[in-house]
C-alpha cells in the first residue's frame, strides 16, 4: 500500500524544491518574484564573507602558523624535535592518559545517561547539574582541588604518604584531573538522545522475556551507538589537549609526568620555538584526525538515521 | 488462559488513575477497554502486563497470583501503541527477538528461522523479512508488532490502541483481519481503544471505563440496549 510521502522523505532539499516550484515558463514571468522571507543577495553575501573572515583569522591562521613555525628550521629540525626522548615520552603519556580517562567516562557517561533518561529518582536534577560542573569550573581550580585533597599538605596526603602512594606529581593525579575535566562529554551527548527515544523499546524487550543485561546490549546500546562514538571522540580530544588541570597536578617532571601540552609549554619557555611548534603540530594533527573521524561518524549517523 | 483482576488501585502522584477495579476475562475471550483519554484504560493494560505494579489489588492469570511476578516471566504478548519495533533490527530479527533472548530451552537457529517465517506468513509479510521497520507502512509495522508478540507463544495478548496510528481504510482492513486471527488462534486478548465503533465491532465484551472506574461491562448488544449509567449513554451517543 502506498502512503503519501511527507515532504522530508522525498529526498528533495529546500533549494531543489524551491527551484522546482519556481520553474515557471520564462515567457510567463520575466522576473521570479522574491519571497517575503528571502533576504537581498548582498545581505547573505556580506554575512558569508564576515563568517569566513572570522574563521580565517581565529581558526585557520593559528593552525597555519603552528605548522609553518614547526618547519621554519627545516624538515630535519622538525624530526629531531619529535623523536627526542622527552617528546616521545610526552606523546606516550598523553595517549595513556586518554586511554584511561576515556573508558572511565564512557562507562560513567552511559550509566548516568541511562539513569537520568529512563528513571525517576531523588537527586536527579542534582546529578544533571553535577555532570555539567567540569564545564563551569575552571580547570586550574579543579587541579588545585585535587592537590588540596591528595597533596602532601592535603586531607588524604599524610595517609597516602604513609602507605607509599603518590597521587599528586604522579600518574594517578594526571588520570584524576583528566577524568574530572572530561566527565560531561559522553553523558551530555547521550542524555537528550536517550530522553527522546523514551523507554518503549526497552519495555518491548522486557515483555518479550529479555533481562536487563540483554535489553541493554541488544536494544539500548545499538540505539545510541553513534551518540556513544561521538561522545567518545569529543572526550578523547579534550583528554589529549587538556592543559590547566593537568598542569597543576603534574609537577612538570620531564619524561615522567609531562603530557604533550605541558611539554609544549616547557619548550616554549626555554625559547626552543621550533621544537615547541613541532610538538604542537603533532597535537594539531591529533586534533585534525579527531575532526575527520567526527565528520565521518556524523556522516554515518546521517546514513543510519531512519527516514521516518 | 483467564485473567482475573481483584480490587486494583493505582495512583500517580496525587492523581488516582485506577480505583478499585475488578474484572474477569474468560479463556479465549476478546475484550475491549473503552473510554476517553485519562480514563485509566492504558494503565490497567500495563498492570495486566506487569509494566506497572498496582498500589493495591491482585492480578491473577489462570488462577495464579502474578501481581509481583516480573513482566518478562508473565509470557504476555504486548502490542504497543506505536509498535516499539527495534529500529536497528530487520523485520525477521524483530520477530525472532523473543526466541533469541530465551535462557531456558532456546530453539536452534534453524527452528528460530522456520518459526519466524511461519509467523511472517501468518501476518502476510512473508517476503519482507529482510526489510527494516522504517521501510514499512504503518499497517505493515502493526503486523510485524503482532508477529513479534506471537513469537513467544503468549498466554494472553494485550494491545494498546492497536489501530490508533493508522488511517481509516487500513484500520478497517486490519480490524477484520485481527478478528479472523483471534478466531483462529483463540488467545485471550484485551485491547484498549477510545473508538467505540472499534470496540463494539471487534470485542466479545466491552468494558466502559471513566475516571479510573468501570462504568459497565457488557456485550455490544447489551451496551446498546441498556446503558447502565448516564456516562455510558452519553459516551455511546457522542460517538455514534
Amino acid at each position: 500500500m502506498l502512503e503519501p510521502q511527507p515532504l522530508y522523505q522525498t529526498g528533495l532539499t529546500g533549494e531543489v524544491l524551491l527551484a522546482e516550484l519556481q520553474r515557471v515558463p520564462r515567457e510567463a514571468v520575466s522576473k521570479p518574484p522574491r519571497r517575503a522571507t528571502e533576504e537581498a543577495a548582498w545581505v547573505s553575501r556580506l554575512l558569508i564573507a564576515v563568517a569566513l573572515a572570522y574563521f580565517a583569522v581565529f581558526l585557520l591562521t593559528p593552525l597555519f602558523m603552528v605548522f609553518s613555525e614547526a618547519f621554519r628550521k627545516g624538515y630535519e629540525a622538525f624530526v629531531v624535535a619529535i623523536v627526542e626522548p622527552d617528546a616521545i615520552a610526552s606523546l606516550k603519556l598523553t595517549l595513556m592518559v586518554a586511554a584511561v580517562a576515556v573508558p572511565f567516562n564512557l562507562v560513567f557517561g552511559v550509566a548516568a545517561a541511562w539513569a537520568i533518561a529512563k528513571f525517576e529518582f531523588r537527586g536527579k536534577s542534582l546529578l544533571i547539574t553535577l555532570i555539567d560542573l567540569p564545564f563551569s569550573v575552571s580547570p586550574v581550580i579543579a587541579g588545585l582541588v585535587f592537590v588540596l585533597v591528595f597533596g602532601l599538605q592535603g586531607w588524604l596526603g599524610p595517609w597516602l604518604a604513609a602507605h607509599g602512594i603518590k597521587v599528586i606529581f604522579a600518574l594517578p593525579g594526571l588520570f584524576l584531573a583528566t577524568i574530572f575535566v572530561t566527565v560531561p562529554f559522553v553523558a551530555r551527548e547521550l542524555i537528550p538522545l536517550m530522553q527522546s527515544q523514551g523507554a518503549e523499546q526497552e519495555e518491548a524487550a522486557l515483555v518479550l522475556g529479555a533481562n536487563g543485561w540483554q535489553t541493554f546490549w541488544r536494544v539500548t546500546l545499538p540505539n545510541i551507538r553513534w551518540g556513544v562514538i561521538y561522545g567518545v571522540i569529543l572526550c578523547n580530544a579534550r583528554a589529549m589537549g587538556e592543559f590547566g588541570a593537568v598542569s597543576v597536578v603534574s609537577g612538570h617532571i620531564r619524561g615522567a609526568t609531562n603530557t604533550m601540552p605541558l611539554h609544549v609549554e616547557i619548550l616554549y619557555n626555554e625559547y626552543n620555538f621550533a621544537a615547541a611548534f613541532a610538538v604542537a603540530s603533532l597535537l594539531a594533527i591529533l586534533a585534525l584526525l579527531t575532526l575527520a573521524i567526527k565528520s565521518w561518524v556524523e556522516w554515518r549517523e546521517h546514513l543510519a538515521a531512519p527516514s521516518s | 488462559m483467564s485473567i482475573h483482576l481483584r480490587n486494583i488501585a493505582k495512583t500517580f502522584g496525587a492523581t488516582r488513575v485506577l480505583d478499585d477495579i475488578s474484572l474477569d476475562v474468560a479463556t479465549g475471550e476478546l475484550v475491549a477497554l473503552l473510554g476517553p483519554s485519562g480514563s485509566g484504560k492504558t494503565t490497567l493494560l500495563r498492570i495486566i502486563a506487569g509494566l506497572e505494579t498496582p498500589d493495591a489489588g491482585r492480578v491473577l492469570l489462570h488462577g495464579n497470583d502474578q501481581t509481583f511476578v516480573s513482566v518478562r516471566e508473565r509470557q504476555i504478548g504486548f502490542v504497543f501503541q506505536h509498535y516499539a519495533l527495534f529500529r536497528h533490527l530487520t523485520v525477521s530479527e524483530n520477530v525472532a527477538f523473543g526466541l533469541r533472548v530465551k535462557r531456558r530451552d532456546r530453539p536452534s537457529e534453524k527452528q528460530i528461522r522456520s518459526r519466524v517465517q511461519a509467523l511472517l506468513d501468518l501476518v502476510q509479510l512473508g517476503t519482507l523479512g529482510a526489510r527494516y521497520p522504517h521501510q514499512l507502512s504503518g499497517g505493515q509495522r502493526q503486523r510485524v508488532a503482532l508477529a513479534r508478540a506471537l513469537a513467544i507463544e503468549p498466554r494472553v495478548m494485550l494491545l494498546d490502541e492497536p489501530f490508533g496510528a493508522l488511517d481509516a481504510k487500513v484500520r478497517k482492513e486490519l480490524r477484520a483481519w485481527l478478528r479472523a486471527l483471534h478466531r483462529k488462534m483463540h488467545i485471550t486478548s484485551v485491547f484498549v481503544t477510545h473508538d467505540q465503533e472499534e470496540a463494539l465491532e471487534l470485542a466479545d465484551r466491552v468494558v466502559v471505563m471513566n475516571e479510573g472506574r468501570i462504568e459497565q461491562v457488557a456485550t455490544a448488544e447489551g451496551l446498546r440496549r441498556s446503558p447502565q449509567t448516564a456516562f455510558v449513554a452519553e459516551f455511546l451517543e457522542a460517538g455514534s
